[in-house]
């Protein structure tokens, strides 16, 4: 049994493991801070912390004239969007089919649907823009999203949710005559919400954030992403300071974090349910 | 519903026509399937088979061996590949110890849990590329943040990412800030879903709570490791959305991966069929692993 001695040395233990937890996550936040204080800030004061020094938005304005970042969004938006409809639509029923159809060769099928869990279409660069440039795509907003049309991620996870869809629910809407169709919209879909959501949230934040395949499919300003206008934003040699590279960077994950710290919840429950079984 | 179709469910009822249910859902089923295999075929399938093809052809035609001892000869490609180990063999446990470490801070009864849970999962949210961009400026040799730290102690600056030796350590740390507090949330799951009564049953058997933690806490969580494990090293492999914005690959290939090499050979070198040899070897390793991991992972949770 424990002694007093053994108490006060946990109660020190305790003590120190939650300074350490403290010191690690203001580490943590300490990069974005400083972004957000040094977009906020002219050059003079990017690195002086002092709470007199003179905030300003003139880092945004000038960020936001130097690159067609507009531009970049509505591409961001329609890409991220679309890429998400298409996925939800085609995994939806391909799920629905290995959940609910015993169907010959079902086995097979599956394997080759899980073939992408491994082999990312963004990893097989050089040869999917050889397609894309047959198919005379390059430089297309659908060039950078077709590839991401079936997720065999979002395939995975719906399967399970629909698996556990109560027997008898299918049965009384197939006695009360539903089609197949009918009775994935009315019983297997409503079931599936919370699948769904998180599958929804972890995409968006994938797509939102994916570089190396955009950079590798688009070459005119009028078809990129943000992601890849802020990496050709950061890698220009000259004519970007510090404070506007950083008021840049805010403008990109300005949407992302304040959608983040809305539905923080549900971002961390979406990205465990969408991990996890 | 017309007379036709009353017949056909009345004979549908009938075992006799077992046959023909199972044609319609074998039909059905492949068409349901059909539009996701299309892509997948088109965009992961096809793309591999296409590699396997250049990789052993010339590019004037017919069946060669130059790619691949072009490759076996590339010290740059060794290089690279070795960067790539290395920066698995780093980030990859170093972020699974201190999600676990995060997991654990926030699961217990501390003060200011949100908020720490908070911190930690953030940086996940954010693009690669913003995170590098910021990290590039926390880099920045004498004027960056890290340098002036040094400075206040009297230390000397450096040029971390233009020094070979530094470079991939500089890279490994942005990797670990943006992954763990991703893994944690696997860790907190694993940790929420642990029966109470396990923790009560140690202290009544007055285990030290380092004690429960290794013997009972870690071994539940095995699958959970093993899962972010696959996470993990599959990422170490695919993600250079840092390397673009903070080092290109360099100094002199220090902080090259494997992607980012297949991306310069086949987008700045045009070497189109030498990038195909390039592909099938990420093929293989992410295959390999993949194979590792599942067999892994259903030996240990048999065992357990």
């Amino acid at each position: 049994m424990r002694t007093t001695d053994s108490t006060r040395w946990t109660g020190a233990l305790r003590a120190l493991s939650a300074a350490a937890a403290w010191l690690c996550a203001l580490a943590w936040l300490a990069p974005l801070a400083y972004a957000l204080w040094a977009s906020l800030h002219g050059a003079a004061d990017e690195t002086r912390f002092a709470l007199d020094a003179p905030w300003t938005l003139a880092n945004f304005v000038d960020a936001w004239h130097a690159a067609p970042f507009g531009r970049y969004y509505v591409n961001t938006v329609l890409l991220v969007l679309g890429i998400l409809v298409v996925q939800l639509v085609l995994s939806t029923l391909a799920a629905y089919a290995f959940a609910t159809v015993p169907f010959r060769g079902s086995g097979i099928a599956f394997w080759l649907v899980l073939v992408q869990l491994v082999i990312a279409p963004d990893v097989l660069i050089s040869e999917n823009y050889n397609t894309m440039a047959k198919l005379g795509l390059v430089d297309t907003l659908a060039a950078i999203g077709l590839p991401f049309f079936a997720s065999a991620f979002a395939i995975f996870l719906l399967r399970q949710a629909f698996k556990s869809v109560p027997k008898e629910l299918d049965e009384a809407a197939e006695i009360e005559g539903c089609s197949r169709l009918l009775r994935l919209w009315k019983v297997y879909v409503p079931l599936a919400r919370p699948t769904y959501v998180a599958f929804a949230l972890v995409s968006v934040a994938a797509h939102w954030n994916m570089l190396l395949w955009p950079i590798v499919v688009t070459n005119r300003p009028e078809s990129r992403p943000l992601t890849v206008g802020l990496a050709i934003f950061a890698g220009q040699e000259a004519g970007v300071s510090w404070s506007m590279l950083s008021a840049a960077t805010v403008i990109i994950i300005a949407p992302l974090l304040v959608a983040f710290l809305v539905f923080q919840r549900q971002f961390v429950q979406s990205f465990m349910r969408a991990g996890i079984r | 519903m017309s007379r036709t179709s009353v017949i056909a469910a009345g004979a549908a009822a009938v075992p006799g026509t077992a046959a023909a249910r199972a044609r319609r859902d074998t039909i059905g089923g492949w068409a349901l399937v059909a539009p996701s295999l299309v892509v997948i075929a088109a965009f992961t399938l096809y793309p591999v088979v296409l590699s396997l093809v250049h990789a052993f052809t010339a590019p004037r035609g017919g069946v060669t061996l130059q790619q691949v001892h072009a490759m076996v000869d590339d010290e740059v490609l060794h290089k690279v590949f070795v960067n790539n180990l290395v920066f698995a063999a780093v980030t990859v446990p170093a972020s699974i110890v201190i999600a676990l470490a995060m997991a654990l801070w926030v699961n217990g009864k501390i003060r200011g849990r949100a908020f720490l849970r908070l911190a930690f999962f953030t940086p996940t949210v954010l693009p690669m590329v913003a995170a590098a961009s910021i990290w590039l400026y926390f880099y920045t040799p004498s004027y960056g943040p890290i340098d002036r730290l040094l400075h206040v102690f009297g230390l000397p600056g450096h040029n971390w990412l233009g020094t070979p030796e530094t470079a991939l350590p500089a890279i490994m740390v942005v990797t670990i800030w943006k992954e763990a507090g991703f893994f944690m949330i696997f860790y907190l799951a694993g940790l929420q879903n642990m029966a109470p009564e396990l923790e009560e049953a140690s202290r009544l058997e007055g285990a030290s709570a380092w004690y429960h933690f290794r013997r009972v806490t870690l071994p539940l969580l095995m699958p959970t490791t093993l899962f972010v494990m696959v996470v993990a090293m599959t990422a170490s492999f695919k993600q250079v959305e840092h390397i673009f914005v903070m080092t290109r690959g360099g100094p002199d290939n220090a902080s090259s991966l494997l992607l980012y090499y297949i991306y310069k050979v086949a987008f700045t070198f045009y070497d189109e069929h030498y990038a195909a040899v390039l592909t099938l070897v990420l093929v293989a390793t992410l295959l390999l692993l993949a194979f590792l991991q599942f067999r892994v992972l259903e030996r240990r949770i048999h065992y357990r």
